[in-house]
């Protein structure tokens, strides 16, 4: 193994339950159990798997002036936002690239809890420090609290058995504070699976005890970095390093509605550039023919010639063929009944633009 | 029937002049899941060593190479609509079988304990 991977607290214990260990992100991480993907993928879907995601990075924002200089930071509203709810956000360069996609909880009227993708807490960290006024406190809690994800649709059944009042859980998107297994957590309702689900952050020093604790619930089984990529897929949530990077905006990402760039003159880092420079892609949804995944990088090829890019696919297990995302070009005249020719290793397929969420099964937001 | 494999993680069975050819218990959990077989046209005439298909799984692509010289015959078409039978007895599930195998080309294989020897040293 590469010595210089991090570990979470976890990489004993997914030693000892079979775990397959790769590198992802800077972490030396599960990317699956010995059931493997398929599985783990369905019974997410089906019924709840805990994830491991020590790895990615959280922060709290605090101080006077608190909302209103994040509310400039970022690429959505936060001075608006209520306590306890969760924000899908953005922090952008001044040419309105994607720094970082993250999620802002807002904890009361001058604190914010920040949680951020593992690749980028130091860029995070030192890129919001030179936006925030000294009034506010940074910090950097990424090495102190640790994140479980539970997720699929009996994971209130979990948290109920555990002792949770179901009324009590947080709505979607919102967060509350609990107390589990006798120690002070924070449980929002988010998620990256498109199943009902929950993240639990929590002291890190009681990583090993509640993954434990966690898995002996019966129901409960765990899952890798590999189903959350084909779970997330499916569901067209994009992955930082595939559909978003510095180069990429919000709007390219499909996020454009998200940020009322018409509909108010709010003012953040690069909303100017936002504001007057058309998108140059757009990120689809594609459904390929066949089983056979398209990877990153595929050129997706329109009458001979290219016109955008795939930037993550897979089989799709939920749905039995491949799907993916890719960028096309804004200049290219793509009608939307469009036949793509892919090539892949040793084979050409077709392929067709397709709505996301590829899977609209999910039971993360039911609409009644 | 005696079986043989390669360095590439193939197994062939053969019978006669006709070899049955699949992917080892090695190869088939390193591959992890496997979501997509290729089923080679039969007629082909392939040489030692050359690409025979692909497999797929959840996370990598993989080729399948001919141990030996032959002709492609009957392909294993149950595979295309449940290619993860190649995970649950890969030892035990022929992709398809190549014809005209010649019983000189089979010196650069392993027997099953060679092979067994072989795959610890990886």
């Amino acid at each position: 193994m590469d010595e210089t991977l991090l570990k979470t607290p976890l990489a004993d214990e997914h030693a000892a339950i079979g775990a397959r260990m790769v590198p992802f992100a800077g972490w030396y991480m599960p990317v699956q159990y010995k059931e493997g993907i398929l599985a783990e993928h369905k019974y997410t879907r089906e019924h709840v798997s805990l994830f491991d995601i020590c790895h990615m990075g959280e922060f709290t924002a605090a101080g006077p002036g608190v909302a209103e200089a994040l509310d400039a930071a970022l690429a959505r509203s936060v001075a608006d936002q209520k306590d306890g709810v969760c924000r899908y956000n953005f922090l952008l360069n001044e040419s309105g690239g994607v720094i970082d996609d993250l999620i802002v909880y807002r904890m009361d009227a001058e604190e914010f809890f920040i949680v951020v993708n593992a690749a980028r807490i130091a860029v995070d960290f030192a890129e919001l420090r030179k936006r925030l006024p000294v009034s506010v406190r940074l910090d950097n809690l990424s090495e102190t609290a640790a994140k479980f994800d539970l997720q699929g649709p009996d994971s209130v059944a979990v948290l109920t058995s555990l002792g949770l009042d179901a009324a009590s859980l947080p709505k979607y998107y919102h967060w509350g504070r609990f107390r589990l297994f006798g120690l002070d957590m924070l449980i929002s309702r988010t998620g990256y699976t498109g199943e009902l689900g929950f993240e639990l952050y929590f002291d890190a020093s009681h990583t090993v005890e509640v993954w434990r604790k966690l898995l002996a619930c019966p129901g409960v089984k765990p899952a890798g970095l590999g189903a959350r990529d084909t779970l997330r897929l499916e569901m067209g949530y994009p992955l930082y390093g595939d559909e978003m990077d510095e180069s990429t905006t919000p709007v390219e990402a499909g996020f454009g509605a998200l940020l009322k760039l018409d509909k108010s003159d709010r003012t953040f880092v690069g909303s100017a550039a936002l504001r007057s420079n058309p998108p140059k892609k757009h990120l689809r949804g594609i459904v390929l023919e066949g089983r056979r995944a398209a990877h990153t990088g595929t050129p997706l090829l329109y009458n001979g010639a290219q016109v955008g890019t795939i930037t993550s696919g897979t089989f799709a297990p939920s749905l039995g063929c491949a799907v993916a995302m890719a960028y096309l070009d804004a200049s290219a005249d793509i009608p939307e009944d469009a036949v793509f020719d892919v090539e892949l290793h040793r084979a050409a397929v077709k392929a067709k633009l397709a709505p996301l969420p590829f899977w609209t099964h999910g039971t993360a937001n039911p609409k009644v | 029937m005696a079986k043989y494999y390669a360095e590439s993680h193939e197994w062939i069975e053969l019978d006669g002049d006709t070899a049955a050819l699949g992917i080892s218990q090695y190869a088939a959990d390193a591959l992890g899941d496997i979501t997509y077989v290729e089923i080679p046209a039969p007629g082909k005439t392939v040489a030692a060593g050359d690409i025979l298909c692909t497999v797929e799984s959840v996370k990598a692509v993989s080729d399948v190479y001919a141990p030996v010289a032959g002709t492609v015959g009957e392909g294993n078409s149950g595979l295309e609509a449940d290619p993860g039978a190649l995970n649950v007895d890969p030892e035990n599930t022929w992709i398809c079988k190549l014809e005209g195998v010649k019983q000189d080309s089979l010196d650069g294989l392993m027997d099953a304990d060679a092979y067994a020897k072989f795959i610890e040293t990886l």
